[in-house]
Formats: structure tokens, C-alpha cells, sequence
């Protein structure tokens, strides 16, 4: 195993966490919580849920799980790349 | 066939699931006993996560929370949900590597000091026991419901129930009850929630009836505008709105977040699975599984507040439901005839110059005594009388627990019996199920990490078994206390400073010892011990020593205040690390090791010492 390779998978790893911690942030505290009038106001509702309510109700729970599903494809990618592939 | 009879058939099926799981995969090593020995497959940890993190609480009194408090009650749904995110990026893929039985383990570890590892073990301790007190407050709830008896008795039931239960299985035999009591709960509470939803929007999927039209008596008007309508017209705030403070709101949701994140008996649940990129998938499957129900919440919370109002508002009690008054026997619903008209009228506090809305003073409902005067027990309408005085500076008459909307909902619409009883086989696998989990972490914790680790590490196995026992038993009998004589008002409430404490001592500490390398003994036990002090500090001043809300720091409620209490943390770690010298070589070595997502495996053979 060559030396830098726990570096690079390090910081890539770090970089994947970190955007999708940023995504996540957006979400749930930004568009559930401080931009939620803002949102309601000037977004189309969903159905009859104004957008704001919408998201800190169920939106921000989607997303999550998206979130964790891109979390674990990119990862497992990455473990691949750098030769850290396990049998399940 | 009778309600009661159907019960009992529904309750016994599933328990005879429950027994013969857990005794054909009880646990047959103490490595299958803490971790199930690492085996369990990627989608069975995630239905038993699912099941062990959606507690009593959660299953019974959300949907209540949500109906009672409209947009605000969104902090408990994306702070559950949400903290799954951190728990998965940040914490479970790296402590699954480090690879050892329990939480403090890591900590002690990482922190190479037996403080570290002491003060970790009353952390869990602390955390478990809070959460657990909301725990047997559900099956309290639940039991009272089932066989009309008063709630303490309830709780005593369900703490035997729960002793028995927890004894039998170990890690191994817990995981794969968690998976049925998964499939029962999942089943029991959107059963109903369909029902609902097209009784009421004529949509059969609950997510979409919500944003759709209420449909009712050939009516058809969005279904949140009428519900705004009916919460305004009767003085409440609008329902998609909320009247909580921005600040407030977000250190609750953060500290709920982060406090999901630092709970110890979530986070040993990911220790069951093969490897690292198991965990990964595990978390997926397990936050699938919890949103079913968390999507659902929300719906059932809006569509009961529509039901519950159209159907009491304003009925005189002679006409009443017989389910209201069932539950007025079981003291979860009340009726104060404050204008003596002979109706029931239900009022938020929009409706009084005081800003309240409370039937009457104090704060639960008391009554007579049984040999009381029949006069002082029963009123002129036949509704129970209260010990309370009435409190006349608002017209509100109508009391209930949040905790009734779940259960009172399928009577509310009408449902068939066998969905009222799912409902409570549903009820008992969510407080079964996370008091089991909490009941293994407590243990192990007093039986591994304090005995064995600290106290005498010649402890042999049958000894640390033994005290694993005496633990869940004391814990029992203090948490069944507490159920009885719950230290606030809602179930959900109790369960949230459970998540203060996880946020503010285990979120900050294990993340510092996963990340970075500097951070070293002496922070991290500082930074530990600030947090959990201030937080604790802070909810026992407003709790239990009468703190009143103008003291409140930015007016950030004790919910919320562990989010501040992870920042001290931070802080206090921080700067004291810099100031004393960096860890030694092997903690270092052991930091770099545990980003290498490989090898998880197979450390477990031999580092498993107990």
C-alpha cells in the first residue's frame, strides 16, 4: 500500500462529508427554520402546504435519507478507488 | 367479539412472536451478548435501529405534539430524523472501526484515561436513565389505556414486563425482536393514518391528503387552510405557523440533532454489523424505516386536530363519544363545565387576556378520592369531577394529554376494532423495544465499563453478567419512579433533555476523538464534564428549582440549551488541549488507523477480551 494513500482517501472523504453536511444544513436549519417565512412567501406551495411548512415537515425528511443514500454510493466508491473494497 | 377480548388476541399473537424470536436467538457468548457477534445483515440492523430509536415516546405523543403545536412541533421531526445525518458521516463508520462493546470504551481509549472512561460511563448512564424515564411513561400510557387502570399502575406492569424481557436476550436476541416489533409498529401506525386520511381527504396516501383537499360533507377547501381557519376561529396560533422564537427553535432542532448523534444506544447498534461499508448501508436502511413513520406523524397529528375539534367542540356532554368518556376514566381527557351550558368547548389561548388556556389549576389533572361524597365525584351531566379548582380567566374547558391523539385517533374516526388493537400491539413494540436497547446500555455500561474496566478487572463473565442484572433492575425501579411522577408534562419533553445531555457530553467528545489528533486528555475530560454540568445545571434550575422563563439565556428553553452546552464543550476541550501537552503516540497512531475504512472485521477476534 503506498503511503499517501490513507492521506488522499482521508481528504476526499473529509470533502464528501462536508458538502453533504452543507446540503444538509441548507435543509433542514436554512429552508425548515430561518428562511421558512421567506420561503412560504415567495415559493409556489406544495399542493396546499405552504413551501416553508412543507419542507420542515416532510422535506427536510426526504432529503435526509437521499442524502445518506449519495453519503454510502460515494463512499463505497471511494473505499473502491483507493483500494479499500471489502467482500459484504 | 369485544375491544378488550381483540386486544388481548393482537397483544398475545405478537408477544409469542416476540418470546420465541428472542429465545431461539438469544445471545450464546457475551460477544453475542453486547454485539450479536457483528453479524447482523444490513437491512435487519436497520428495522432493529429503527424499532429501538422510535421510542414510546415518538410513537404515541409526537403525532399529539405536532397536532397541538402545529409548525413549531417540526423541531422534534428534523431534529430526529436529522441527527442521522451526523450520527452517519460523522460518527458510526469510524466507531464501528475502532471496533469495541460500548461508547465509554471508545472514550476511555481515546482519552487514555480512566476518568475519561469514568465520567463517559455516568454520561451514558444519565442519558439512559432520562430517556428512560419517558420510556416507562409510555407504557404506562399504553397499559392504562389497554386494561382501564390508572397510569401508575400501568407503568408498574410495563417495568416487570420490560425486566423480564430485557433479561432474556442479550444484543442478539434483542436485534432480531426489534426487527418484528418493527414491522408491528410500521404496520399499527400507518394502518390508521390511511384509514384517516381518506375519511378525511379521500386520498389513500396520507402524505399527499395532508397537502390536499379536506373533502368531508361535499365540502372541498384545502385541507391546512381549513385547518388554520378552525385553529384561529377558536384562538390558537395558525397551525403553519408557529410562535416559537427562530433561536429557540433552532437549539432545540440542533441539540436534537446532535443529541440523536451522541446517543449511546444508537450508536452501538451500527458495533452489530459485518463492516464498515455495512454501516454505511445500515444507516440508509435505518432512516428509510424511520421516516415511514415520521412522515406519517405530521399527517396524523393535522388530520386529529381537525377530528378532535369537530367532534367535541361545541357538543353538549350527554351526546359526547363513548370514547371520551373512556378516557376521561383513565384520567387522560378532562372536562371543567365552566359556564354550565352542559357543552363541551375547547379554546386556545388567543380566547383569554392571561394568554392561557388552562381548564384548570395546577398541572395535571387530581381526583377524589373513591370513597369521596358521590356529589364531589360525579358532576350533574355524569362527566368525572376534578380535585382541581377550575381556572375561570379563560373559557377553555376541554383537557387533554398530548399523548391521546395516537391512541384516541381510530376512535375518533370511527376505525374497526382490529385496527385499534394493532395500534396497541404497535404502542407496546415501541416502549418494549427502546427500553430493551436502553436497558442493555445501561447495564453493559455498569457491568463492562465500570465494573470490569474500572472497579475490578478480574471480573469473570458469570460476575459481570450478574451485574449487568442488578443494574437493569435498579434502573427499573428509579426509571418506573419517574414514570409515575413525571418531572415535566409530556412525554416528549422528558425524552428531549435525554438529547440535551447526549448533545452537550458524547456529540463533541467522541466527535473530537474521531477527528482530530490534538485534542488530548485533559480537554476532552474539561470539555466533558463543562458540558454536561451546564446543561444539566441549567435544566434542573428551570425544572425543578422554579427558574422562570424571563431568566432563560436568549430565551433559549431547557430543550434547546444542550446545543449551548456542546459549544462550552468545544470550547473547553479546545483551549485546554492547547495549553497541556498533545496525546501520545499510540493515541495518535489509533486516530490515523480508525479513518481506514478496512479491517473492522478483523480487529473483533481479538480485541474482544470480555
Amino acid at each position: 500500500m503506498k503511503l499517501d494513500h490513507p492521506r488522499a482517501h482521508r481528504s476526499a472523504c473529509l470533502k464528501i462529508t462536508l458538502i453533504l453536511l452543507l446540503v444538509w444544513f441548507v435543509v433542514s436549519c436554512c429552508g425548515g427554520i430561518f428562511f421558512r417565512d421567506w420561503l412560504d412567501a415567495n415559493m409556489p406551495s406544495i399542493g396546499s402546504a405552504p413551501f416553508g411548512f412543507w419542507i420542515a415537515q416532510q422535506g427536510s425528511i426526504i432529503s435526509f435519507v437521499l442524502i445518506l443514500i449519495v453519503y454510502a454510493v460515494l463512499m463505497n466508491r471511494l473505499d473502491n478507488k483507493h483500494g479499500y473494497t471489502e467482500e459484504n | 367479539m369485544t375491544q378488550g377480548l381483540l386486544n388481548g388476541i393482537f397483544i398475545g399473537l405478537t408477544f409469542a412472536i416476540y418470546i420465541t424470536i428472542a429465545i431461539r436467538s438469544r445471545a450464546g457468548s457475551t460477544k453475542e451478548y453486547y454485539t450479536a457477534g457483528g453479524g447482523v445483515s444490513p437491512i435487519a440492523n436497520g428495522m432493529a435501529t429503527a424499532a429501538d430509536w422510535m421510542s414510546a415516546a415518538t410513537f404515541i405523543s409526537m403525532a399529539g405534539t405536532v397536532a397541538i403545536s402545529g409548525y413549531d412541533a417540526s423541531r422534534f421531526l428534523m431534529g430526529w430524523t436529522g441527527g442521522f445525518v451526523l450520527l452517519t458521516v460523522l460518527m458510526v463508520p469510524y466507531l464501528r472501526k475502532f471496533n469495541k462493546a460500548t461508547v465509554p470504551d471508545f472514550v476511555g481509549d481515546r482519552y487514555y484515561s480512566r476518568v475519561a472512561r469514568g465520567v463517559a460511563v455516568i454520561c451514558a448512564i444519565f442519558i439512559c436513565m432520562t430517556y428512560i424515564m419517558g420510556q416507562m411513561r409510555g407504557v404506562g400510557v399504553v397499559f392504562s389505556q389497554l386494561f382501564g387502570i390508572g397510569v401508575p399502575a400501568g407503568v408498574l406492569t410495563g417495568a416487570a414486563i420490560v425486566f423480564f424481557y430485557a433479561g432474556l436476550g442479550g444484543m442478539k436476541g434483542i436485534t432480531y425482536t426489534q426487527v418484528a416489533q418493527y414491522c408491528v409498529m410500521a404496520f399499527a401506525y400507518t394502518i390508521p393514518a390511511i384509514f384517516i386520511a381518506m375519511a378525511m381527504t379521500g386520498n389513500v396516501i396520507p402524505q399527499l391528503g395532508l397537502i390536499g383537499n379536506y373533502t368531508v360533507g361535499g365540502e372541498s377547501v384545502p385541507f391546512l387552510q381549513k385547518l388554520n381557519n378552525i385553529n384561529t376561529e377558536l384562538g390558537f396560533q395558525e397551525y403553519t405557523s408557529g410562535k416559537m422564537s427562530t433561536i429557540n427553535m433552532f437549539c432545540i432542532t440542533a441539540a436534537l440533532m446532535c443529541g440523536t448523534a451522541g446517543l449511546p444506544h444508537v450508536i452501538v447498534r451500527f458495533f452489530t454489523v459485518k463492516n464498515v461499508k455495512s454501516v454505511r448501508k445500515s444507516a440508509c436502511w435505518t432512516l428509510g424505516f424511520i421516516a415511514v413513520i415520521y412522515l406519517t406523524a405530521p399527517t396524523i397529528g393535522a388530520f386529529s386536530r381537525v377530528n378532535l375539534i369537530e367532534k367535541l367542540h361545541n357538543t353538549s356532554y350527554a351526546e359526547a363519544p363513548d370514547w371520551f368518556k373512556a378516557f376521561e376514566n383513565t384520567g387522560q381527557m378532562a372536562w371543567v363545565d365552566k359556564n354550565g351550558d352542559g357543552a363541551i368547548q375547547y379554546f386556545g389561548a388567543g380566547k383569554s387576556d392571561m394568554g392561557t388556556n388552562s381548564v384548570f389549576q395546577g398541572k395535571g389533572p387530581t381526583y377524589p378520592a373513591y370513597d369521596a361524597p358521590e356529589n364531589q365525584r360525579i358532576g350533574s351531566q355524569g362527566q368525572r369531577l376534578l380535585a382541581n379548582k377550575a381556572d375561570d380567566s379563560n373559557p377553555n374547558e376541554l383537557y387533554f394529554g398530548n399523548d391521546i391523539m395516537v391512541m384516541a385517533n381510530p376512535y375518533m374516526a370511527g376505525l374497526p376494532m382490529w385496527v385499534i388493537a394493532l395500534l396497541m400491539a404497535g404502542c407496546i413494540a415501541a416502549a418494549l423495544s427502546t427500553a430493551a436497547g436502553l436497558l442493555l446500555v445501561l447495564s453493559t455500561s455498569i457491568s463492562h465499563d465500570l465494573m470490569k474496566k474500572i472497579v475490578n478487572p478480574k471480573l469473570t463473565d458469570k460476575e459481570e453478567v450478574k451485574y449487568a442484572r442488578m443494574a437493569s433492575f435498579a434502573a427499573l425501579v428509579v426509571a418506573a419512579y419517574f414514570g409515575i411522577n413525571p418531572p415535566s408534562a409530556f412525554i416528549a419533553k422528558t425524552v428531549a433533555f435525554a438529547f440535551g445531555l447526549a448533545a452537550s457530553s458524547f456529540f463533541p467528545t467522541l466527535l473530537m476523538g474521531i477527528f482530530s489528533k490534538r485534542v488530548n486528555r485533559e480537554g476532552g475530560i474539561a470539555g466533558m464534564f463543562c458540558g454536561i454540568a451546564f446543561t444539566s445545571g441549567y435544566i434542573v434550575y428551570f425544572q425543578f428549582l422554579g427558574g422562570t422563563t424571563d431568566q432563560l439565556l436568549f430565551g433559549i428553553t431547557p430543550e434547546g440549551i444542550g446545543f449551548v452546552g456542546m459549544l462550552i464543550n468545544f470550547a473547553v476541550a479546545f483551549s485546554v488541549s492547547a495549553f497541556t501537552s498533545p496525546p501520545p503516540k499510540h493515541v495518535q497512531e489509533m486516530v490515523e488507523n480508525i479513518h481506514i475504512p478496512t479491517g473492522a472485521g478483523e480487529a473483533e477476534t481479538h480485541d474482544f477480551e470480555i
